[in-house]
């Protein structure tokens, strides 16, 4: 495998989905590679910071524009 | 100042070398099965427990705050009318991301109808090929405050097509599967895994402006 079929695979390597047999010729040009190494560890944490970023509190008038909201439509569904 | 609205922590986990995320309390389907019983103070909790993420969800495909509100508002107002129609062989959350990301879609595509395809991409494979190869240090995670790190995801996001943000958003922030986001968006599973492959590609190269050694300039 080439740097460019590395570079074609690296989402399917990163998720786990690839053939065993792909896998491991893709492992083997990792073990020579520098630079194909570095995309794929920076790639996998890209994927991570955005995955692991935390939570951002609703701005508080989205949040009572949004409740307000609710509580309309509780009303009509209750009477 | 207010943080930009950021990113946040997903559901269920498709990359095995992440454990399951514990956002869904144990609690929530007793929460739905009180408000499928009409206990409006069940479904307000699932709003509050579930609103910054749906919004975080829908500003993150739209990019635009007013639309962003409007998506989420009908979302929430959507599945309380629907609730009676939830299956409950599936996650709360699950199905609510579906919907806000049915409401985020349609805002988007009617704002920007040609930015927005169903089609197969047209690229070759040459534009993968990964420019400016830097090291990022140990852990970049660690040099910026979470507000910085927002700020930095945030404007990394902003600046990704539609095409290739939203698939991302879904598969990678959400964590929906491959299916999942497929079936959401309206495209096939070559095409979600296709722009995926170039929305990770081009993200870690945005990224690098801020990741490598000695910042952004």
């Amino acid at each position: 495998m080439n740097c460019k079929g590395v570079i074609r695979e690296i989402s399917d390597y990163i998720d786990g989905e690839l053939d065993l047999s792909v896998k491991q010729e893709l492992e083997r040009h990792l073990e020579h590679c520098g630079e194909c190494k570095m995309v794929v560890d920076q790639t996998r944490l890209t994927v991570d910071v955005f995955c692991d970023s935390k939570p951002v509190e609703l701005p508080g008038e989205v949040k009572s524009r949004l409740h307000d909201a609710l509580r309309r439509k509780l009303q009509e569904k209750s009477v | 100042m207010q943080p930009p609205v950021g990113l946040l922590k997903p559901l269920s986990a498709p990359n095995p070398h992440r454990l399951p995320s514990t956002v869904a309390r144990d609690d929530e389907h007793l929460l739905v099965a009180a408000a499928k019983r009409g206990d409006t103070h069940a479904f307000e909790e699932l709003v509050n427990r579930y609103e910054a993420k749906i919004f975080r969800l829908t500003m993150n495909i739209t990019r635009n705050r007013e639309d962003a509100e409007d998506a989420m508002q009908d979302a929430f107002l959507k599945s309380y009318s629907h609730l009676k129609d939830f299956q409950e062989d599936s996650r709360f959350y699950t199905w609510l991301v579906r919907i806000a990301a049915n409401e985020a879609l349609m805002r988007l595509r009617k704002r920007r109808p040609n930015q927005f395809s169903l089609d197969e991409p047209i690229e070759g494979d040459e534009d993968l090929m990964p420019r400016e190869l830097e090291d990022w240090g140990p852990s970049p995670e660690q040099r910026f405050a979470q507000t910085e790190m927002h700020e930095i995801l945030s404007e990394a996001i902003d600046h990704l097509e539609p095409d290739f943000r939203v698939v991302f958003v879904l598969r990678d922030v959400e964590e929906l599967s491959t299916e999942e986001t497929a079936k959401v968006v309206g495209i096939s599973v070559p095409a979600v895994k296709s722009r995926l492959l170039r929305a990770r590609l081009k993200l870690r190269q945005k990224l690098n402006r801020y990741f490598r050694q000695g910042g952004a300039n």
